[in-house]
Order: C-alpha cells, then structure tokens, then sequence
C-alpha cells in the first residue's frame, strides 16, 4: 500500500483500539460493524470518528449483537467491499457460528474479524485465547505487540484477506487495546469498488456436497500462507552467549520480554523471535526453530498456539511443560521470573502485590440498579437471583445477583430454575431475574419468548438505564441512535416484551423503592396465580453518569441524623460508595464528594436516620 | 530520558486525563513513550492504574518496583500500588493527611475553590511538576492543558494546575 503522512498533522496520540480504527479507515475500509465490550469497545467509535474527519462514506454500526455484526461485515465483503467487524473475545462465542462457516466458503472484499482478547482477565468471563479460536476454524491471525503494530496489521491483513479470499483475524489484547502510543497518520486508501454481489450459489448456498471441496481448498490456502515468506517471524539476533538457546514471543508479551531483556542486559545476547502471525506457523521457521535450537522458551498469551506448532524437534518449554503459568496474564513480573528460570539466572524477588489494598468495584452513587436490586433483595429474602453482564452484575456487592453468566444467561437460568423447582414438587422460591436493557436486546429476547413458551414462571426485572453504561454509553436500540449519533428507528422494549407473550407488564422507576416493592409483590402474586406465567418489570432511571440526567434529576440534600444507631445496614446492604462510617461520629455518614443526592437511602435506613432535603 | 510513572486513583477521579496530558507532554518533547490505562469493570469507583513509561521502551506496563514517580490521587491506593515503586521512587499524593511522602490536600483545596472533587487531579499535577518531580516543566504542561482540554472546562483546570504549582513552594 503507497501512503504518505499528511502534511501538518502527521502524528496523533491514540489508544490501541483507536489506532486500529485509523487502520481501518486507511485501508479502504467500507463498512465495520460491532457491539460493545471491553476491551473492544473504542474500534468502532474510532472507524466512526477518522471516516468522519476524512470526509468518508462508511457505514459504522452497533449491531444489536456480534453474529448480527459479523453477517452485516460479512455481506458486505460478499459485495466486493473491505469490511471489519470487531468484538471482545467473548463475542466471538456468539458469532463463532457465521465466523467457521466464512472460513470454509470464503470472502471477496477483505474481512478483518478483530477479537480483542482479555488476559487476566480484567473485565471478562473467561481468558480464552482467540488465536486458537482462529487454529479451529482455520483462519490466520495476527498478534500485534502495540497500537502502532496493530494498526499496521489491519492494511496488511485486509490484503492477505483479499489474496486468499479467507477472513483474516487480528487479535490484540487488553494491553495493545488500552495502551497509547504517537502514531503516524497516512492518507486513507481510496478504492473504487462498487457494491457487486456476483451470485454463486454452490458458495455462498454451499450444502454439504460442496463442503468437502471447500474444506480441501481451505486446507490448501492455510498450507499456501504457512509457506508464504510475508508473515516470517521478526529477529533481535543474540551474540551466541547463548548459542543453543531463544525466546519466541507474540503479542504484548513480545513487548515486555523487549524491556525485561533490556533491563537485565540480555538484549543482543539471546535470539528473541517475535511471531506476528501464530496461525498458521510460517513452516520455515518451525524448520528453523527445530534444526537451530535445543532449546526454546514460548511466551504467549493465553493457550500454547504457537508452542503446539513447535512440538517436536527442540525442547519446547512454555504453557505445556508448566515453565509459563498455565493461567492469568503475562505480566512483567511474570516474564521476568520465568527468563531467569529459563536462563538459568539467579532469581531476582519482585516486590509482591499486596494482598487487598484498594477498593472493590461497586456501582456508582445514584445509580437506578442499586436502588432495584435492593428492592428485589427486601423484598425477596429467600429468593434466586439470576443476573447478567453489565455493570448491574455489581448487584452481587449486595447479595442481589446469585449468577452472572453469560450475555443473556440469566433469562434462561431463572426458566431452568423453576423448573428444577417446579418438578420437585415442593415450594417454589421467588425467582426473580435482571438484565440489562443492552444484554436485553443483544441475548434476552430468545431467552424471553422460550420462557414463555414453556410456561415457566419468573419475575423479569429488565433493568433499563437507556444506554450500555458498562462499556461507554454506546446507544442502545431504544434509543433510535446510529452509531455515528444520527437517528435511525428507535425499537422498544416494551413492544418486544409483549411480542414475546407476556400478559404482565409494569414499569417503574426503582428509585422510589416503595412503589417498586409493591410491583415486586404483585408480579410475585400474578407468577403464583393459577393463569401465571412470567411477569416482566421495567425498572426505567437513566444511568446517572449520564451528564443530561445528572443536570436532570432532583438533588436532595441527603444527611445522617443523630437517630444513626451505626447498625451498618445502609453500608453492607445497600452498599452506597457515598456512605460511610464516620471515625469521628461512630456513626454513618454522607460523603459529600460522592454524594448525588438521589435521596434512594432515606427508604434503607431502618430508623429512619437519614434524611433529604430538596435543594 | 527514561522515566516511568504510575497514576493511582479511583474510578472517576480523573486519572486517564493525567495519562493524556504526560502523554502530550513526552509527545511535544519529541520523546518516545508509551501509556496504559485501566477501563470497564474496575472503573465503577473501583482502584484504578494508569501508567506512563517516557523513553525508549516496547511494553506498556511497569514491572513491579520500578516506577521512579507515583502520582496517588487518593491516599487509600497507596497500600494496593506502592510496590510498583522503585526503592526512592517519588511519591505524590492527595491526602489531608501529612506524610512522609510529597503530601497534598488537592481535595481541600478543590472544594475550598468550589470545583468539583475531580480537580483534585490538576492540583496533583501541578504540584508533582514543581516539585520537579516530572519529566516535564510547569510551563510545558500548562500551555498542553490550554490546548487539548475542552474550553468549558479550562479556566477551572488551569486554575487548579496552578494551585497545585503554587502549594509546592
């Protein structure tokens, strides 16, 4: 690809994901579709930016989830057109369906799958690693170490795609995602192609007679790309102080090996092998690391990709032999260790991480899912809480989230709860289920209509704060809003609820705790009653981080009075981050810092010691 | 040049804009450098870590025991991130408390101003910057906020960076 750096406004301080969305966009990208999660979320955002800065039509969207984005992007390079779909590592479980199918019958225009991967994990379910997502279903990836290598392997990666008609993979991690670096800009790419789908059904209709064929050309593209010499492993030569010896790293694993090297004096003096691509293995340097060394140190993150490929031949010590801890990130501390072991160095001790020290997560001050969750929890002390993923998973601080699944989980969960229940015979338990108004659309509403259907009877509390809170405040379909912020068709909740067969409906907001509580017993009574079935509660307050709310809503001047007895109730049941308890007083007290004033604590106190005044 | 920085706070507290500006500044120096950021889950008021690593490195976290500043906008993160400090690493941080360490009451002094507890951060800043404790001067920084934060906001942010370099003497 011939670029050049714009003149006057070369260089841009971007975040890894914002890096690979200026990738996109330089790279002809015509469309990019994606839904929400960490660490993923800023790709989209940033297409959505840089198209718009550079005066280019391109069609962005948040799908409602990622099999929808992934069919979205995948048609699109059907018609000929670059396309890019992006996600957390998670989301490709739910769209890994489409995805294994377009390795088998292939794609025109580039697809970059970009499935951002969670070592830790910090803000994730699982650290399953994508790259051997990529292995099963036989489509190459790329391992960017930093923000300015993965923007660098988005153009790359689109033409690989395009040269072998296969989608590509790009695979960074939390680390690449998350971290900045000064990143040059370039001239985006200007490719004339039309939308042209050319009908072929035996591909894109491909039954099964045809698939042993595409299976076979496939197999013979992935062989072709292993032997190809554009993706060979990168060098940092040793100086034979280690003769028999190297490292071979991918990711940003690669990166922190760089730096602990460096500082233990070791750079130059061991061969370190960075691999870009770790499916499919360049076969050259499988050869080579066979024949080269005796022994060979792997680090990547997380499942041994690369050191599978590598068994055989030289001692291979990584994940599999136990030399890398067989979980958790790869951090500096951790890489460091396992060199000096490697190396046979002396053990240098790192300074520990402190066990506790610092603040758990919690929802924030005046948010609307304390204020249901605590209801749900009075209301039903005996109850089953099946929760989602969102910020609302939280609500486990106070004891009102028993499971936290999956996108969508929960729904089914309380179905199968009652279930199990309901077929032992004996009482069932208030089973009462939250989800997020985002986890709604992206996973409940198949959930919902089944639970319908098979005459399960739950309470569904869909916790609905008119945005996805937890990854950015992206719009949700309610909104009605595209994801470059102009207005599409809003679609409701509501309207889906009852198109799913729920004859119960109410809606309230939580923060007035009694009323809330009376829905709660009424659906408890209607889930009982001989016509029962599901009953759904829409808890509406908009997420209060939302600027437009906070100016909004009532402030109350919220304090503790004298009547205080310090029974903790608000702080351990209710879990305010703007309650404390005072050293001074012994008593609980308002932080007035933290404080929004949403006066929700004046229903939790059970002698009635705090008060709000309206400002 | 080398210099590694961590920025410890709580969610909300203002500690990604930090990382921006160091980021901008180590930028303008014509300096290599490269950041890292906590977000999702553990930004809901929960301990978070920022990291600035200004000089020619690859990876974007600090390994334990080798930051040479830590910039603490809340005193409660000492305990959970000291341990990235390298032994006499300098340590900034917002406490009504004194201390042994580069000690600041940057939310005082941010309430007493009427500004909004987030602040704090500016405070924080322009008191590790002069107390020389950056790879950065005072001057650099200030005309970097008037730049790149948003002009609703920039008198009270200046104001503050400026209370911060001022309580330093």
């Amino acid at each position: 690809m011939e670029s050049k750096l714009i003149n006057g406004d070369t260089h841009r301080i971007l975040m890894g994901n914002e890096a690979i969305g200026r990738g996109l966009v330089e790279s002809g990208c015509s469309l990019a579709a994606s839904y929400p999660g960490t660490p993923a979320s800023e790709i989209l955002p940033s297409v959505t930016a840089f198209a718009k800065e550079e005066g280019l039509a391109v069609h962005t969207e948040w799908s409602v989830n990622e099999k929808v984005a992934y069919e979205v992007a995948l048609a699109n390079s059907m018609a000929g057109r670059r396309s890019a779909v992006s996600m957390k590592q998670v989301g490709l479980n739910v769209a890994s369906d489409p995805f294994l199918r377009s390795a088998y019958l292939g794609v025109k225009g580039g697809l970059l799958v970009i499935a951002a991967d969670d070592p830790g994990p910090h803000s994730s379910q699982t650290e399953q690693d994508s790259r051997f997502f990529a292995m099963f279903a036989k489509v190459p990836v790329f391992d960017p170490a930093s923000p300015q290598e993965a923007k660098n392997m988005v153009g790359r990666a689109l033409e690989l795609s395009e040269k072998y008609e296969l989608p590509v993979m790009l695979r960074p991690t939390t680390r690449v995602c998350h971290a900045r670096q000064n990143i040059p800009l370039y001239e985006p790419l200007k490719l004339e192609r039309p939308a042209r789908f050319e009908k072929n059904p035996p591909r894109w209709c491909a039954t099964p007679q045809f698939l042993r064929e595409l299976h076979r050309l496939l197999n013979d593209k992935i062989r072709r790309i292993a032997a190809a010499s554009d993706f060979f492993p990168g060098l940092a030569s040793g100086d034979g102080s280690f003769p028999t010896t190297c490292v071979v790293a991918s990711g940003v694993a690669f990166a922190h090996t760089w730096d602990i090297l460096d500082e233990m004096g070791l750079l130059g003096r061991v061969d370190l092998h960075q691999v870009i691509m770790p499916f499919p293995l360049n076969r050259d340097f499988i050869d080579k690391i066979k024949q080269r060394y005796a022994r060979v140190l792997v680090l990547e993150e997380t499942y041994p990709v690369i050191e599978l490929q590598l068994a055989g031949g030289a001692a291979v010590h990584g994940r599999l032999t136990s030399s890398v801890p067989s979980e958790g990130e790869l951090t500096p501390e951790v890489i460091r260790q396992v060199l000096e072991q490697f190396l046979e160095l002396p053990q240098k001790t790192a300074p520990a991480h402190p066990a506790g020290g610092g603040s758990r997560p919690t929802l924030c001050a005046g948010c609307g899912h304390r204020a249901a969750f605590y209801a749900i929890r009075e209301t039903f002390p005996e109850g089953i809480f099946p929760s989602d993923i969102g910020c609302y998973t939280l609500g486990l601080n106070i004891n009102a989230v028993d499971t936290a699944h999956c996108m969508g989980a929960g729904l089914s969960q309380a179905a199968g709860f009652y279930h199990a229940y309901a077929a032992d015979g004996g009482e069932v338990p208030a089973i009462v289920a939250t989800i997020g108004d985002s986890t709604f659309f992206h996973a409940g509403i198949p959930a919902l209509l089944n639970a319908v259907l098979q005459k399960a009877r739950f309470i569904l509390v869909i916790l609905d704060n008119a945005t996805t809170a937890m990854t950015g405040h992206q719009p949700t379909p309610e909104s009605g809003l595209a994801a470059g912020g102009t207005p599409g068709q809003p679609v409701f909740i509501a309207d889906l609820v009852r198109a799913c067969g729920v004859k119960f409906l109410k809606e309230c907001d939580p923060y007035d705790i009694p009323a809330f509580q009376g829905l709660l017993k009424e659906a408890d009574r209607y889930c009982r009653s001989p016509e029962g079935a599901v009953a759904v509660i829409l808890a509406k307050h908009p997420c209060v981080l939302n600027k437009q709310v906070g100016s909004e809503q009532k402030v109350f001047q919220v304090e503790v009075t004298e009547e205080c007895i310090a029974c903790r109730h608000c702080l351990d049941e209710f879990e305010c981050p703007a309650l404390f308890m005072s050293e001074v007083t012994g008593q609980a007290a308002v932080d007035p810092l933290r404080c929004v004033g949403c006066g929700v604590c004046v229903h939790v106190c059970p002698t009635g010691a705090i008060t709000a005044r309206e400002e | 040049m080398k210099q590694q920085i961590i920025i410890s706070g709580l969610g909300g507290q203002g500690a990604l804009t930090l990382t921006r500006l160091l980021a901008e500044a180590a930028a303008a120096l014509g300096l290599d450098f490269i950041t890292s950021e906590t977000h999702g889950m553990a930004q809901r008021g929960g301990t978070v870590i920022s990291m600035v690593k200004v000089g020619p490195f690859r990876g974007p976290l600090i390994p334990a025991g080798t930051a040479d500043v830590g910039l603490f906008l809340h005193r409660r993160n000492l305990a959970a991130h000291h341990f990235y400090l390298k032994p006499g690493g300098v340590v900034f941080i917002n406490s009504d408390i004194p201390g042994d360490y580069h000690n600041i009451d940057a939310s005082g002094l941010a309430l007493s101003h009427g500004w909004p507890p987030v602040a704090a951060n500016f405070i924080l800043l322009g008191f590790a910057a002069a107390r020389k404790g950056l790879f950065c001067k005072v001057e650099l920084l200030a005309q970097i906020i008037s730049a790149i934060m948003p002009a609703r906001f920039l008198e009270m942010n200046l104001s503050a960076f400026r209370t911060g370099v001022d309580q330093a003497v």
